[in-house]
């Protein structure tokens, strides 16, 4: 990929810390780190607050970026390493949390953490990344009940969006508002959610003379319709809420909402954190079990 | 739970669903596909709070669904399934 | 009797003109966005060929995703001008199967050419011709290279990735990791023909099984096919125009 591409996905690398928890007091510290191919987060609970997290790329070694989130969420704050009772790791590189003391699955962690993050009302969470879709329903305890993830197909992913961003010069910034700007009516979806099909389907219709609005907005239709399509095998029932790099898409995700026809629960923490704040979270429960790190 | 295994594309949609609160991990479904589809596990990965083992789906072939399951179903007439046959808790369904 | 074959296919048109039952002249173009161009062109190139004009054909049969672009022609279904196609070149087929720019398509044939079940991967590039075209764009080689590649390796490296898309980017990974382009080449190769076996499969493994289409001038998938199915696979010569022979070969006889 050439280089600019990066920039298309570039966000604020953060971490933040209570400054008003004492985590001294705490029974159990555990933390949760979040491998994704693109980005990775560590969260620190104290008994099952967030103490600390941090958000910051992956790069191209999963193994030091477990290390690396663990630091910057550690950074500035008087908690050292060895504090922390139990280690849990997920996400796409999760088996690269080298000193994790096991590893659960992004499923599993990220309905955790969205019903931490989001409140326990929620019991759908729709996850659309750079290169999987997942659907989970869960109860209000944060436990799975049903899930599905898609990571053989590109359709609906970021990535196929990229190359659609990539045929029609649009930078993933801009499709969102762009795929809203033509006159008359919606056009009809791209008739093949195969992207490759897509792509070959766009070029003709091009060709005939619709403008790159106009098949913008025929192709995130297509990708609403294809992400509401799974969505839909789980059931989307409210609360529901919305996380991934996806979620800022409003060309896609509008189209996508409407179907639905539900609104999106908010919250005040960092969505990308869902994944390491449930990891973080099971790491406590499984202590108060008794199943803890032997000391 | 229901645990959803396989994909969607182009051509339509493909999944195995466990039903995880059905299953207790007897592994007659690891024996009876050809295709060597299943594995039992001894803690559910998606439930770190359930005790004891699950059936699930290889990971390496859930990406494969389609062309995996095509050894049990033919065009034309289509026998029983050797997976949703043996397993006696019925937690197996195939969604095409 | 002089009879005419036009497959308009997703990526080529071909024409072949047969006289009596044999081959008289072939002619293939590109289909791009004007079908009705392309066949005319196609006919065209087919007819000069031959040394005929255009009225001395007798019937017509056409064939394809733009069948109904062709203006005249009796139309023949793809399954039937396959198993009518892979016949005439192999009487004894049992199996024909023809893996297309968009579509990868399997006939069960019986002793007669009919068609009598057939299986069809549809809609997704993984499981067609798009499928090799683009990992021939991300090794940087051509298509008939990419062939060639492949029979000069030996190991077995599976491709993880079952989307078009996906797999690009893993052959992406290889070549990083400094894998050899002739092992590269061979795990493509193996990751289509698993697929297009199993589809196979799905009417059953009959010999002979024959391989028709562009594919079939590609050396390596008939070499992983074979490896798949544990036969023989059988190509007749200019394998691209074996679907428009079937077409006028059920023009001829209607």
């Amino acid at each position: 990929m050439p280089e600019e591409k990066e920039e298309l996905w570039r966000w604020t690398e953060s971490n933040w810390k209570d400054p008003d928890l004492k985590w001294q007091d705490a029974k159990f510290i555990t933390v949760g780190i979040d491998v994704g191919s693109v980005s990775s987060q560590a969260c620190i609970m104290a008994d099952g607050q967030i103490f600390a997290y941090a958000n910051m790329r992956t790069g191209s070694d999963s193994p030091n970026s477990a290390r690396n989130a663990l630091n910057y969420a550690l950074e500035g704050a008087d908690m050292a390493e060895d504090k922390i009772d139990y280690c849990i790791g997920t996400g796409y590189g999760r088996v690269n949390v080298p000193f994790a003391d096991r590893s659960i699955t992004e499923i599993a962690c990220h309905a955790r953490g969205a019903n931490f993050i989001y409140g326990n009302q929620i019991r759908t969470v729709l996850d659309v990344g750079g290169q999987d879709i997942k659907a989970i329903r869960c109860d209000d305890k944060g436990r799975v009940t049903n899930f599905l993830m898609n990571d053989k197909c590109a359709a609906g992913t970021g990535r196929g969006m990229e190359v659609f961003s990539d045929l029609l010069g649009v930078s993933i910034n801009e499709v969102g508002d762009r795929s809203f700007q033509f006159k008359g009516e919606e056009p009809e979806a791209v008739s093949s959610t195969c992207v490759v099909y897509a792509k070959s389907e766009a070029t003709g219709l091009l060709r005939k003379g619709w403008t790159t609005e106009e098949v913008l907005a025929s192709y995130c239709k297509a990708m609403a319709e294809r992400i509401y399509s799974l969505v839909e095998r789980v059931g989307v029932v409210p609360e529901f809420c919305i996380t991934g790099g996806m979620a800022k898409n409003r060309g896609v995700i509008d189209r996508l909402m409407s179907k639905i026809g539900l609104d999106a629960a908010k919250t005040k923490w960092d969505t990308q954190i869902a994944g390491a704040a449930g990891a973080a979270l099971f790491g406590y429960a499984l202590c108060r079990k008794g199943k803890g790190r032997k000391k | 739970m229901l645990a959803n295994y396989g994909y969607s594309d182009g051509s339509g949609s493909y999944f195995i669903t466990i039903d995880t609160d059905k299953c207790d991990g007897c592994g007659d479904c690891v024996d009876a596909c050809p295709a060597k589809l299943f594995e039992v596990l001894d803690e559910d990965p998606n439930d770190p709070m359930r005790d004891g083992p699950v059936a699930v789906i290889e990971a390496e072939m859930k990406k494969k669904m389609k062309y995996a399951c095509n050894l049990c179903k033919p065009q034309g007439d289509r026998p029983a399934l050797p997976c949703v046959e043996a397993c006696k808790a019925g937690a197996i369904s195939h969604s095409w | 009797m002089i009879a005419a074959g036009i497959d308009c296919g997703a990526k080529n048109t071909k024409t072949v003109i047969m006289k009596d039952g044999k081959i008289m002249g072939k002619g293939i173009v590109f289909t791009g966005f004007d079908q009705e161009s392309a066949i005319n062109g196609s006919l065209d190139a087919a007819l000069k060929d031959a040394g005929i004009t255009k009225d001395a054909v007798e019937k017509w049969g056409g064939t394809g995703s733009g069948k109904k672009s062709i203006q005249g022609a009796t139309e023949v279904n793809d399954i039937k001008a396959m198993a009518k196609g892979g016949s005439y070149f192999f009487p004894k087929t049992r199996t024909v199967a023809d893996v297309g720019a968009e579509e990868g398509r399997a006939v069960k044939v019986d002793e007669n050419g009919n068609a009598v079940d057939f299986a069809i991967n549809e809609k997704c590039a993984a499981g067609a011709g798009a499928f090799v075209e683009a990992m021939a764009r991300a090794l940087e080689v051509t298509i008939e290279e990419m062939g060639s590649l492949c029979l000069q390796s030996d190991k077995t490296i599976p491709i993880n990735a079952q989307c078009v898309i996906f797999a690009e980017s893993e052959v992406v990974g290889l070549i990083h990791a400094k894998t050899s382009k002739p092992d590269i080449s061979r795990a493509i190769h193996d990751a289509i023909a698993s697929r297009v076996v199993s589809m196979i499969r799905r009417i059953g493994v009959n010999e002979d099984i024959v391989l028709m289409g562009g594919v079939g001038y590609n050396p390596g998938f008939k070499d992983a096919m074979a490896r798949e199915l544990g036969v023989t696979v059988y190509v007749p010569e200019r394998p691209e125009f074996s679907m428009a022979v079937g077409a006028a070969v059920v023009a001829a006889g209607a």
